[in-house]
């Protein structure tokens, strides 16, 4: 295998990050913990500088390595998307871990590596490169989620994650195996090109074809593979559940198009079948779940769940539409619904982790009883995100949810739309509950060991830029829907 | 004479499907690390097996790739059973119940 020096220039954002991660691994011991707020800065810097490359590649598509990684504007897309949320993770993460005395400078170089694992999933073009890159993410949120090591619970939700993520790497690479056998490659166009004409009558293709979506649906927590996903969430700190429900996410489904239309895209009719059912499934289980939590975390999880569900939608759109334009269109849609969900969920999670009980994290819903008159500010910041979440206008979330809905309408999937709408009225109810609390109930007398919030700087820029993103992208959404329009044409 | 290929998957199913009913029966957090283990050999064999029948050499390169992810998944996730016995005095899953809903 050959390579030029340019094929390093395209990876360079993946290379900077890295290099990045390996300093702050290596500054952390020998840096006083006074000055290990510069690791936050650095790796922001890192972050910023990254985008800016992204952003200069987001033009031409380009193979590098022989053609194991490439670099299109459909990559791009997810990159500009995935560094955005690392870097709001580090702003959160700044202030959550002094709160929780967390004084881990390797935090930041955790992040920087799953974040490089991510990057690697959303731009390779080959089942190796693809899953290295799910595993360096996965180990790296392994750790991230038993960060809190006095805390049983955190380690119980690393522990679970590390069992099940593990279990699901294997399922998938053993369907990556399968592939290889049925094919004859790992490379995704060689793959694609092998199946050309080919049917699920091969048992060796089929099963490939199965397991894969098992270990996908596995790191897209969609039902019935999501048990993990409400326990990690809630014992991982709130900054690396953020992290989680929103770049982690946002990559597996990243890598997941890539595997699903552009390798087994011949199979379209087959896999379009088996990912209905399991958005159905996942569409009711996490919505009719959610309703009854008391956790917010765990709801936030259910929802997440279920925000996997509408995302499916459209991939199932774009698999049972006729011709390459309805396709596209299904793909552009759970793009945009990636971009803007991720302004509301980190939005939701900042404010769940600036809510402190005690030196302990305030992540019951009762404890945001009466928040309104107290913090006025914060509560109308929760009420916005409470309600781009169940997709009311004019908020980012009810664009989302259109253009999914709408793909699947052109796709001749009307009754799916019409049950996502009426789940995602059920959903309202578990949102605005939220906003109830909040608003409606008098808050109990304030003691020292009633909820109280943190506030920093770093951490209202995350939330201006979320509220920013959720509430300019829901009045106009243009730009994005732009973007993703023109990235998933570099998708064949 | 040559072993068919279909040999080879066979015993790769076996095995696989062993781990798969180790990690789902088992109540060790360390028998569950084993099980997975053998998945990932399971997959292994695969790679070999059908590298050898494609004369194509992709599939061992995934093998190196896939034995040094999984010695990084083992060190990984040692250490966590280390913390977890550490914290709860214990490595059966039965026993981690705080969090469910």
């Amino acid at each position: 295998m050959t390579f030029s020096p340019g094929d390093l220039f395209l990876i360079l954002p993946e290379l900077l990050v890295i290099t990045a991660a390996c300093l702050v691994l290596a500054l952390d011991p020998v840096l006083s913990s006074s000055k290990k707020d510069g690791l936050a800065w650095l790796s922001l810097g890192t972050l910023a500088v990254s985008m800016g490359v992204i952003a200069s590649q987001m033009g031409h598509a380009a193979p590098a390595f022989g053609g194991i990684v490439i670099i299109d504007a459909y990559a791009c897309f997810w990159r500009l998307l995935l560094c955005f949320v690392a870097g709001l993770t580090v702003l959160l993460s700044h202030t959550y871990l002094r709160e929780e005395r967390l004084y881990f400078g390797e935090y930041y170089g955790f992040v920087l590596l799953a974040l490089s694992g991510m990057m690697v999933m959303v731009s390779a073009a080959d089942l190796l490169t693809i899953y290295l890159g799910t595993e360096l993410m996965s180990l790296s949120l392994y750790v991230m989620a038993g960060l809190k090591r006095s805390e049983p619970r955190s380690l119980e939700a690393s522990a679970k994650y590390f069992v099940l993520g593990a279990f699901s790497s294997g399922i998938l690479l053993y369907g990556i195996s399968l592939l290889y056998g049925a094919t004859g490659s790992t490379r995704l166009p060689a793959i694609a090109a092998a199946i050309a004409g080919r049917s699920l009558d091969d048992p060796l293709l089929l099963a490939a074809t199965i397991l894969l979506a098992v270990g996908f649906g596995f790191k897209l927590a969609v039902v019935p593979f999501h048990m993990w996903t409400p326990d990690v969430y809630q014992g991982a700190p709130t900054s690396v559940t953020a992290f989680m429900a929103v770049a982690s996410k946002a990559a597996s489904f990243g890598a997941f198009l890539r595997v699903f239309v552009e390798g087994l895209g011949g199979l379209k009719a087959n896999w379009s079948a088996i990912f209905l059912l399991l958005c159905v499934a996942t569409l009711v289980l996490g919505n009719i779940v959610a309703l009854v939590q008391t956790n917010i975390k765990r709801m936030l999880a259910y929802s997440s769940i279920a925000h996997a569900g509408y995302a499916l939608i459209g991939v199932v759109a774009a698999g049972m539409a006729g011709g390459p334009a309805g396709g596209a269109n299904g793909i552009a849609a759970v793009m945009l619904y990636f971009a803007l969900y991720a302004f509301m969920t980190f939005g939701a999670f900042t404010i769940v982790a600036m809510l402190r009980k005690g030196g302990l994290d305030g992540d019951e819903i009762e404890d945001f009883t009466g928040l309104a008159t107290r913090h006025p500010l914060a509560a109308l910041l929760m009420l916005v995100f409470m309600v781009s979440l169940a997709g009311i206008p004019p908020t980012a979330g009810f664009i989302g949810k259109f253009y999914v809905f709408m793909s699947a309408v052109e796709a001749g999937l009307t009754w799916l739309a019409v049950l996502a709408l009426v789940f995602a009225a059920i959903s309202a109810y578990y949102y605005l509950r939220i906003v109830m609390v909040m608003y409606m109930r008098e808050p109990v007398a304030l003691t020292a060991a009633s909820p109280r919030l943190v506030m920093s700087p770093a951490l209202s820029i995350v939330l201006a830029c979320a509220v920013a993103g959720v509430l300019f992208f829901g009045v106009y959404p243009n730009p994005l829907v732009n973007l993703a329009g023109q990235a998933v044409l570099t998708l064949k | 004479m040559t072993i068919p290929i279909s040999y080879y998957l066979i015993l790769s199913a076996i095995v696989f499907l062993t781990g798969i009913v180790g990690v789902l029966i088992r109540r060790n957090i360390i028998a569950i690390l084993l099980s997975i283990e053998l998945m990932l050999n399971a997959t292994n064999i695969n790679f070999v097996a059908f590298s050898e029948h494609f004369q194509d050499l992709g599939g061992q390169v995934f093998v190196f790739f896939a034995l040094t992810v999984a010695a990084a998944e083992v060190a990984i996730g040692l250490a966590i059973i280390i913390a977890l016995h550490r914290a709860k005095d214990s490595i059966n899953i039965e026993e981690f119940n705080l969090l469910k809903w």
